[in-house]
């Protein structure tokens, strides 16, 4: 299990706990996170589960693959931090990752 | 249900069934109602059949098709459009259906963007999640610059003449239009948040060939608000690692992409579930009676998005439309292994 809070763009925050193997993406939509959206379902291919990795996490969760990074570009306000939820996988490692919702998806 | 349908064409097409949507679902409607000698119509709003296989993931396997172990979107969509060859269905792509009327012959009529007109005894919607549209960036006030300023698509080049444009995007379409608007536009701005392009390899060179003869300008950034009067775009500001810089722009065609959205069906006066659309699991009919919906687009308790669902539910849906479509017919269920009619109609006997 590990947990991972998601922050709401006005600053409220929700934890929830994940088994490793799921996705980041996977995890948020079991527990109804408002503002990940993941139209496609997690094949990469919409960018409607774009978050922001907290600055302490970005080592663990890596860089985004190239794909990813293609598909980045079709999303809005794109940070350094910016990753698709749908392609970061829940490890033990990741255990009190923090990630920030942007204010629109689309 | 909208009264302003685009003006009829010479001839309304007449069919047994109008299918909207290419993808797996009405593509094996058309094989399930073929069976049932219903003729079948088929719009989609893409260029190209498959639907969202197609489109978002033509390369990635589908592990869950009964008998397929593995197949991709693409060989998926072969496939079906392979099955369904015998019975010839017509293909109306890059059309998006607009208004639905019902005649007083009972018939409905139902438009395109187009201008074609439908008559069909029964429509079929297997829109998936929706038509693909281009994306809107979520800016402040886009929308009134929309259609005069804002484009998602080139629909006559002469319309950008002597324009200050600028571009948004890294794929083909940002690319394909800076290289073809270029030699028109008084200025033009190739805007894109990184400085590394999805495109074509030729097509990002030529880019920066004109980048480098001074004909264009490439920025890296986002937009960050747009700045105008009425309805005409004067300036857009960019958000780059430098701050920000605003920039004179007439023109601006964001390519984010695409989404699926209900679109002019929501206007159809079917009762709606947070834009899915309501059916029974007998006949997969909506609200209005000849209308039905199969696939991702239709709910229903214990509804499960999975292509396998829609190829059910296409077969049952086909058994209700042929009352509709041949009321009276006395109906002999049939097996393709031992039926010598159906095997006639599937031209192997």
């Amino acid at each position: 299990m590990a947990k991972i809070t998601f922050i709401q763009p006005d600053g409220t925050s929700q934890t929830v706990t994940a088994d490793p193997g799921l996705t980041v993406m996977e995890a948020a939509k079991l527990n109804a996170i408002a503002g990940v959206e993941a139209e496609c379902g997690g094949a990469c291919a919409c960018a409607t589960c774009h978050v922001y990795i907290d600055e302490a996490w970005r080592a663990k969760t890596g860089k985004p693959a190239t794909m990813e990074e293609d598909m980045l570009d079709f999303a809005f306000d794109v940070q350094d931090t910016s990753r698709l939820a749908c392609q970061i996988k829940v490890t033990a490692d990741l255990d009190g990752l923090v990630v920030r919702v942007p204010a629109k998806q689309f | 249900m909208p009264q302003d349908l685009p003006p009829p064409t010479d001839v309304a097409i007449e069919t047994d069934a109008l299918i909207i949507g290419a993808g797996p679902c009405g593509l094996f409607a058309v094989f399930e109602l073929g069976l049932l000698d219903i003729k079948a119509h088929v719009v989609d709003i893409l260029g190209k059949s498959g639907g969202q296989c197609a489109e978002l993931y033509p390369e990635k396997p589908i592990y869950d098709i009964p008998a397929l172990p593995i197949v991709t979107g693409q060989e998926l969509t072969d496939r079906l459009l392979q099955q369904i060859k015998p019975f010839n269905p017509t293909f109306h792509l890059g059309e998006r259906i607009d208004g639905l009327k019902r005649q007083s012959d009972g018939r409905f009529a139902v438009a395109t963007d187009a201008g074609k007109t439908f008559l069909a005894k029964v429509v079929v919607i297997a829109a998936g999640g929706g038509s693909f549209t281009p994306k809107r960036p979520p800016l402040e006030g886009i929308e009134a610059f929309e259609g005069t300023s804002v484009h998602y698509a080139v629909r006559r080049m002469e319309a950008f003449k002597d324009k200050h444009i600028l571009i948004v995007g890294g794929g083909d379409s940002a690319l394909d239009w800076t290289l073809n608007l270029q030699p028109l536009a008084k200025s033009l701005t190739l805007l894109h948040r990184r400085d590394d392009f999805r495109g074509a390899p030729h097509s990002v060179e030529q880019m920066r060939q004109l980048v480098a003869s001074g004909k264009m300008r490439l920025m890296i950034g986002q937009v960050g608000g747009l700045h105008g009067t009425g309805a005409e775009l004067e300036a857009v500001t960019v958000k780059t690692k430098d701050g920000d810089e605003r920039i004179a722009c007439n023109a601006m065609l964001p390519f984010f992409g695409l989404t699926m959205k209900l679109g002019p069906i929501a206007d159809w006066g079917l009762n709606l579930e947070e834009n899915l659309i309501p059916v029974d699991t007998e006949r997969f009919e909506t609200s209005t009676p000849g209308i039905f919906a199969i696939g991702d687009i239709n709910t229903y308790p214990g509804k499960l998005k999975l292509i396998l669902s829609g190829f059910h539910e296409a077969a049952l849906m086909s058994q209700a439309a042929q009352k509709i479509v041949y009321p009276g017919k006395k109906v002999l269920f049939q097996y393709t292994t031992s039926s010598s009619s159906l095997q006639k109609k599937l031209g192997v006997k």
